[in-house]
C-alpha cells in the first residue's frame, strides 16, 4: 500500500532560473495551474487561486531559489493552513547539468483528517466539478504542445 | 480521472500503523484480530481500533466463523483508493509537462535572442 503522497519529477531543458521563474511568476502559474493567481512569492505570503468562477486561498512556506519552492492549498476559509487541514506542495529543483533541471513535485495532505465535516462537504461539492473543468481545460493545454 | 475526496476513506489509510494492518489483510487473506496482533508492534486494543476505522470506510468486511471473527480486505473499494491517487498523479504529470513546454519554450527565446544580439 502506498503512502498518500504523490511523488513524480520531469526532466526540463532548461536552467534551474528558468524553471524556478515558470513555477513561481504568478503570470505563468496561471497557465499550468489556476486561472488567476494573485500571489506574492514569500515565505508566509497568504494569496489565492481562482479556477473559472471558484477559488480558494494558497500560503506560501518555503522560498529558496532556484531550488525549492513550496505551498499549502485546500484549506478551509478561515483557518490557518496547517498539517492536517490542507494539501502541501513542494517542488525540488535539481540541475543535472547548464541547460538540463530535474524538476520533482511531492504532494502530501490527501487525508485531510482534521476537516469539520461540513467543510468536507463543501469541498466535495465545489472541487469535483472544478477539479473536472479543470482537467478539460488542462487536456487542451497540453494538447496544444 | 480526478481524485474522489472521500475523506473517510484518506483518513483510513493515512495512518502508517493502519496501513500495517491494511498490508497484512491484503498479504494473507482472512485472519482475525488476534492474528494481526501478534505480527504487529501495537496492542491487541489498537489493532481493534484499526480494525473499526478501516471497517468504516468500506476497506474491509467481516465474517462471523464459529466464535471467530474474520476480517478481509474488500478489493473494490482498495481499487477505488489507489486509482484516485493513480488519477492525482496523472494530474500532476500533466502540470509538469506544462511546465516543461513553458520553460522550455522561454529558454529557447532567451537563447534566440541572445544569438540575434552578437
Amino acid at each position: 500500500m502506498p503512502g498518500l503522497m504523490i511523488d513524480r519529477d520531469i526532466l526540463i531543458e532548461a536552467p534551474a532560473e528558468v524553471v524556478w521563474r515558470t513555477i513561481t511568476e504568478p503570470a505563468q502559474m496561471s497557465q499550468w495551474f489556476a486561472d488567476q493567481v494573485d500571489l506574492v512569492i514569500e515565505p508566509g505570503a497568504r494569496g489565492y487561486l481562482k479556477f473559472g468562477d471558484q477559488g480558494g486561498p494558497v500560503v506560501v512556506e518555503t522560498v529558496d531559489p532556484p531550488t525549492r519552492f513550496s505551498f499549502r492549498w485546500n484549506h478551509p476559509h478561515g483557518e490557518e493552513p496547517v498539517a492536517g487541514n490542507s494539501m502541501l506542495v513542494e517542488f525540488t529543483l535539481t540541475p543535472e547539468d547548464a541547460e538540463r533541471t530535474r524538476l520533482r513535485v511531492i504532494e502530501t495532505g490527501h487525508e485531510l483528517r482534521s476537516w469539520p465535516d461540513a467543510e468536507k462537504q463543501r469541498y466535495a461539492d465545489e472541487h469535483l466539478q472544478g477539479w473536472g473543468e479543470f482537467l478539460d481545460r488542462l487536456d487542451t493545454l497540453v494538447a496544444k504542445r | 480521472m480526478t481524485a474522489t475526496p472521500d475523506d473517510e476513506l484518506w483518513s483510513a489509510i493515512g495512518d502508517p500503523s493502519r496501513c500495517q494492518v491494511l498490508d497484512l489483510l491484503v498479504s494473507h487473506g482472512e485472519v482475525s484480530a488476534s492474528w494481526l496482533a501478534e505480527r504487529v508492534p501495537f496492542s491487541r486494543q489498537a489493532v481493534s481500533k484499526h480494525l473499526a476505522v478501516l471497517e468504516r470506510s468500506g476497506l474491509i468486511g467481516r465474517r462471523k466463523q464459529g466464535r471467530e471473527v474474520l476480517y478481509q480486505v474488500q478489493p473494490g473499494r482498495l481499487d477505488q483508493a489507489t486509482r484516485a491517487m493513480t488519477g492525482r498523479a496523472a494530474l500532476w504529470d500533466q502540470r509538469l509537462a506544462v511546465i516543461k513546454r513553458l520553460a522550455e519554450a522561454t529558454h529557447a527565446a532567451t537563447k534566440e535572442n541572445s544569438r540575434n544580439d552578437e
